[in-house]
C-alpha cells in the first residue's frame, strides 16, 4: 500500500496477481445482459368470471442462493392493473419506474376519465409493455423478464396476458411463468380448460386454485419460496395482498424421493 | 465507462506500487453473445387461391418448445380498411414462425396501407401491397423478420392472388402456398390436389407419353374441403399444431372469418 | 403613408403587445368558407360550405377524417391544414400502435396547440393560416374542440369560423339548449340551417357545396360527401322554394 489513494481498497498486485482490468471496456462494444443475474421465479393467473387472480412468491434468487427473501414481485399499476415479473429483478425494478413514470404522466394528461384517472387499462398497457420488450429485444439489449399482465380490459371484461423477453405476446384464460409453465399450467388448465371455463368459476374458485398452485410449485420448484403475493384485480378494485404464507403444507410425499429422506441411494 | 472510473495514475507523479497499474485494455477479443433474439412459435398456415376468391387458414396454437403458450394465438390478419376494426379491408396476411416478428410486420404492412389510402385515396391493390411487403422483409435482410407471411386478396381482375414469401423478401404469386411447421406435411398433399402434380390424363399412355392433368383453379367448396383435409392431416402428425383453425375468405363481397376448434392434444 | 413597423415577423411584440403576423393568419381564416360544429351528449357533428376557385375547378376539401373516431373541419389555407392533419393523423396511429386505444380529443388537440404555438415564437416560422373544428368521439364522450392560428384551443358546445360566420354563431346561439338532448339526424339539421345562416342571399346549399362528418357512441367518424348528403339536405329544407331543383343532379 502507497499513499495514493487511487490503490487503496484495491487487490495488490503482489498479492492477487495483476489486475484484470478488461471489464472496464474503454473501448470496444458496447455490451448489454447476456443473462438474467438476481432473479424471480415463476408467475402464475388465472381468470375468473369477473376479475383476475395473479400470484408470484417473495424470493428473488442470486443463482441457487436464496437472496432477498422479501422482494415483491407484484406491481399495481394505476390502481387498476396488476403486473406480475418473472426473471431479473433489476430489470423488474427497471420497468416499474418506467411504468410509474408513465402512469405520471398519464394522470396528468388530458386524457382522464371521470374518477380522475387515466383510462389507460390493461389492455392498453399490455400493448405498450410488448412495444418496450420487442424494441429492446430488437437492439439486442432485451429487459430479461416475461411478464404477465392482469386487470380489466375493453369493457371492463377480466384481461389477461403475458410478454416476454423477446416481446412474444399471447393471451389465455390460464398463464403462468417459468417452471409455472411446466408445474402450474397443468393444473390450472385441468379446471379451466377454456374462456367458457374460466366465465363460470367464481372468485373464491379462483383464488384456492391459485394458492394450489403456489403450493406444487413450492413442492417441486428449488428457487422458490412459502411467502407470497396473490392480487384480485375486479371491479372493485385491486386487492393485493403481499405477505401471504403457504399452508397446510404435506410433505408425506417427499418420503418417497430418492436421496431426500432416509431413502439414500 | 471512461467517466466512471479511471485507473490510471495522475500524469507524472509516481506510480503503482503494483508491478503494473491497471491499463484500461482493448476489447478482449470476441464476446460471445447468448441472447438469441429469436424464437420458433410452432403453427402452420396455408393459402389457396380460386377463380374470384381467396382463402388463407392458420390453426391458433401458440407453442415454445414442448410446452403450449396458448389454444388461441391467431395467425391471420386483416390488412388496411377504416379502424382498429378493418371495416372493408380487402387484403389478409398471414404469419407463421417468430410470433413477436410478425405482429411487428403485420402492423408495420398495416400502417403503410392506411396511409397509402389517406394519401391517395383509394384502397392499395395487392400487386401494390405483395411488392411493398417485400421490401419489408428485404429492409431486414441482415436482422430479418423470422416468419413465412402469405398474402391474400383479389387483383384487378377479381381474380384470386396469392403471395408468399421467404424470411428475406423474396416472393412469387402462387395458386397455392404451406408455411409454418407442418409445411412439408402440407404442401405435398396441397401439390398433388391443387396443382394435380403427378396426376395423369387416364389412357394417355404410358411413361413419357403420360398427358398431366392440367390445373384449373378449383371451386370454392372443394378448396374449403382441402383446407380443412389438410390441417385435420397436420394435427395428427405435428405436435406443434392444432387447438383451433382460423380461416379468412376473400371475395369481392369482403372478408368472411371463421372459426372452427381443432384437436387439442 | 402610415407603415406598420411591427409585422415583420412573429416574433415581435408592437408597443401595444400585439403579434401582428398571428393576427394577420387569423384574418386568413375569416376569408375561409365557413364551417359549423356542434356536440350532443351522443354524438359530434361537423358541416362545412365547400369552394371552388373558379366555375371550371373542383370544390375544396373541407372536412377531413383523421382516425376512426374523430375528423376536423377547416377554414382558412388549406395546404396548411394538409400538414396538420398529417401531424394529427400520424399521432392518432402511433396511439394506436403504441397502446391499442383511440387518442383522446383533448389530448390530440393539446398537441396541436403546441405545434402552433411554436410557429408563433420561432425565428423564421410563420403562424399556420387555418383554423380547425375537431369533432369526435372518445372514451369520455363526444368532444368538439376548436384550434385557432395563435395556438389557442378551446372546447366548444357549438361553433363556427370562416366568412360571415357571425351569421352561423348567431343561429347556434339562439338554438343553443337545445343541441344537448339531439340525436344524430336533429344535430346534422342543427348544423345544415346554421351553416345556411352564413350564406349570401344568391347562394344555395347544393349537393356540391356541402360536407357533413359525423361520429356517435359506437359509430365511426363518417364522411358525407356529394350524393350522400342528398338526403340531409333535403330532409333539412323540405320546404325551400325552388330547392328540388338545385338539388337535381344528373349522376
Amino acid at each position: 500500500m502507497n499513499h495514493l489513494p487511487q490503490a487503496w481498497g484495491r487487490p495488490r498486485d503482489d498479492v492477487y496477481g495483476a489486475y484484470d482490468a478488461s471489464h472496464f471496456q474503454m473501448s470496444g462494444p458496447t455490451q448489454h445482459s447476456s443473462r438474467p443475474i438476481v432473479t424471480g421465479t415463476s408467475v402464475v393467473a388465472v381468470k375468473f368470471k369477473d376479475g383476475v387472480v395473479i400470484a408470484a412468491d417473495n424470493l428473488a434468487s442470486y443463482g441457487s442462493l436464496a437472496r432477498f427473501t422479501d422482494v415483491k414481485r407484484l406491481r399495481t399499476f394505476n390502481s387498476k392493473s396488476v403486473l406480475g415479473f418473472g426473471g431479473d429483478v433489476s430489470d423488474m425494478q427497471y420497468l416499474d419506474r418506467l411504468l410509474n413514470s408513465l402512469s405520471v404522466r398519464e394522470n396528468y394528461s388530458t386524457s382522464i376519465d371521470d374518477s380522475g384517472k387515466s383510462d389507460l387499462d390493461a389492455h392498453n398497457l399490455h400493448r405498450y409493455l410488448s412495444k418496450v420488450m420487442y424494441k429492446r429485444r430488437s437492439d439486442f439489449n432485451p429487459l430479461w423478464n416475461h411478464i404477465l399482465v392482469a386487470g380489466l380490459g375493453e369493457k371492463d371484461a377480466p384481461f389477461l396476458a403475458s410478454v416476454d423477453l423477446l416481446g412474444t405476446t399471447f393471451s389465455s384464460p390460464t398463464l403462468a411463468t417459468g417452471f409455472g409453465a411446466h408445474l402450474a399450467q397443468p393444473i390450472l388448465r385441468r379446471q379451466v380448460p377454456d374462456e367458457a371455463a374460466s366465465k363460470e368459476l367464481s372468485q373464491e374458485k379462483a383464488v384456492e386454485l391459485i394458492r394450489e398452485c403456489m403450493k406444487v410449485l413450492f413442492y417441486r420448484d428449488a428457487r422458490s419460496m412459502d411467502k407470497y403475493s396473490i392480487a384480485v384485480i375486479s371491479k372493485s378494485g385491486v386487492d393485493l395482498k403481499e405477505d401471504e404464507k403457504l399452508e397446510n403444507q404435506s410433505w408425506a410425499f417427499a418420503e418417497g424421493i430418492r436421496g431426500y429422506g432416509t431413502q439414500v441411494n | 465507462m471512461a467517466s466512471v472510473f479511471s485507473g490510471a495514475p495522475p500524469a507524472g507523479g509516481p506510480g503503482y506500487s503494483f508491478k503494473s497499474t491497471p491499463t484500461p485494455s482493448q476489447a478482449s477479443g470476441i464476446r460471445e453473445h447468448s441472447f438469441y433474439p429469436y424464437a420458433d412459435n410452432g403453427g402452420s398456415t396455408l393459402g389457396i387461391s380460386g377463380a374470384d376468391f381467396t382463402i388463407l387458414a392458420g390453426d391458433t396454437r401458440s407453442t415454445s418448445g414442448y410446452s403450449i403458450n396458448t389454444r388461441y394465438e391467431p395467425k391471420l390478419f386483416k390488412i388496411g380498411g377504416e379502424g382498429p376494426d378493418h371495416v372493408g379491408a380487402t387484403l389478409v396476411l398471414s404469419v407463421v414462425g417468430f410470433a413477436a416478428d410478425g405482429h411487428a410486420l403485420k402492423e408495420r404492412l398495416d400502417t403503410i396501407v392506411k396511409m397509402y389510402k389517406y394519401q391517395h385515396g383509394k384502397p392499395m391493390s395487392v400487386a401494390a401491397c405483395a411488392q411493398r411487403l417485400s421490401h419489408m422483409l428485404y429492409g431486414k435482410r441482415f436482422f430479418p423478420y423470422y416468419v413465412h407471411a402469405i398474402l391474400g386478396g383479389l387483383d384487378e381482375e377479381g381474380k384470386g392472388a396469392l403471395y408468399s414469401y421467404d424470411p428475406v423478401g423474396s416472393y412469387e404469386r402462387e395458386q397455392c402456398r404451406a408455411a409454418g411447421a407442418a409445411a412439408s406435411l402440407i404442401m405435398p398433399f396441397l401439390d398433388n390436389q391443387v396443382n394435380f402434380k403427378n396426376q395423369y390424363m387416364p389412357g394417355s399412355g404410358e411413361g413419357h407419353a403420360l398427358q398431366q392433368r392440367v390445373p384449373e383453379p378449383l371451386p370454392r367448396a372443394d378448396v374449403e374441403a382441402l383446407v380443412k383435409d389438410a390441417f385435420d392431416g397436420a394435427v395428427e402428425r405435428h405436435i406443434e399444431v392444432g387447438d383451433g383453425l382460423q380461416t379468412m375468405i376473400i371475395t369481392k363481397e369482403g372478408i368472411e372469418e371463421r372459426y372452427a376448434p381443432l384437436k387439442k392434444d | 403613408m402610415f407603415r406598420n413597423n411591427y409585422d415583420s415577423d412573429a416574433l415581435t411584440f408592437s408597443p401595444q403587445g400585439r403579434i401582428f403576423q398571428v393576427e394577420y393568419a387569423q384574418e386568413a381564416v375569416k376569408q375561409g368558407s365557413v364551417v359549423v360544429g356542434i356536440v350532443s351528449k351522443t354524438h359530434a357533428v361537423l358541416a362545412a360550405l365547400k369552394r371552388n376557385a373558379e366555375e371550371l375547378s373542383s370544390y375544396q376539401k373541407k372536412v377531413i377524417e383523421i382516425d376512426a373516431h374523430y375528423g376536423i373541419a377547416l377554414a382558412g389555407l388549406a395546404s396548411d391544414a394538409r400538414v396538420l392533419s398529417n401531424f394529427m393523423q400520424q399521432q392518432s396511429l402511433s396511439s394506436r400502435l403504441t397502446y391499442d386505444r383511440p387518442i383522446a380529443l383533448a389530448e390530440i388537440t393539446h398537441r396541436l396547440s403546441i405545434r402552433a404555438q411554436k410557429s408563433t415564437q420561432q425565428h423564421g416560422r410563420r403562424p399556420y393560416g387555418v383554423g380547425l373544428l375537431i369533432a369526435g368521439i372518445d372514451t369520455t364522450g363526444p368532444h368538439l374542440f376548436e384550434f385557432q392560428p395563435s395556438g389557442v384551443t378551446q372546447e366548444m358546445v357549438a361553433c363556427a369560423m370562416g366568412a360571415r360566420s357571425q351569421m352561423a354563431r348567431t343561429y347556434l346561439e339562439r338554438h343553443v339548449d337545445e343541441f344537448e338532448a339531439c340525436g344524430k339526424d336533429e344535430l346534422i339539421k342543427h348544423a345544415l340551417r346554421a351553416l345556411k345562416e352564413s350564406l349570401s342571399q344568391d347562394k344555395e346549399l347544393t349537393v356540391d357545396n356541402t360536407s357533413v362528418g359525423i361520429s356517435g357512441e359506437d359509430e365511426a367518424f363518417i364522411l358525407l360527401d356529394g350524393q350522400s348528403v342528398v338526403p340531409w339536405l333535403n330532409a333539412t329544407f323540405e320546404n325551400r322554394e325552388g330547392g328540388e331543383e338545385s338539388m337535381e343532379v344528373d349522376s
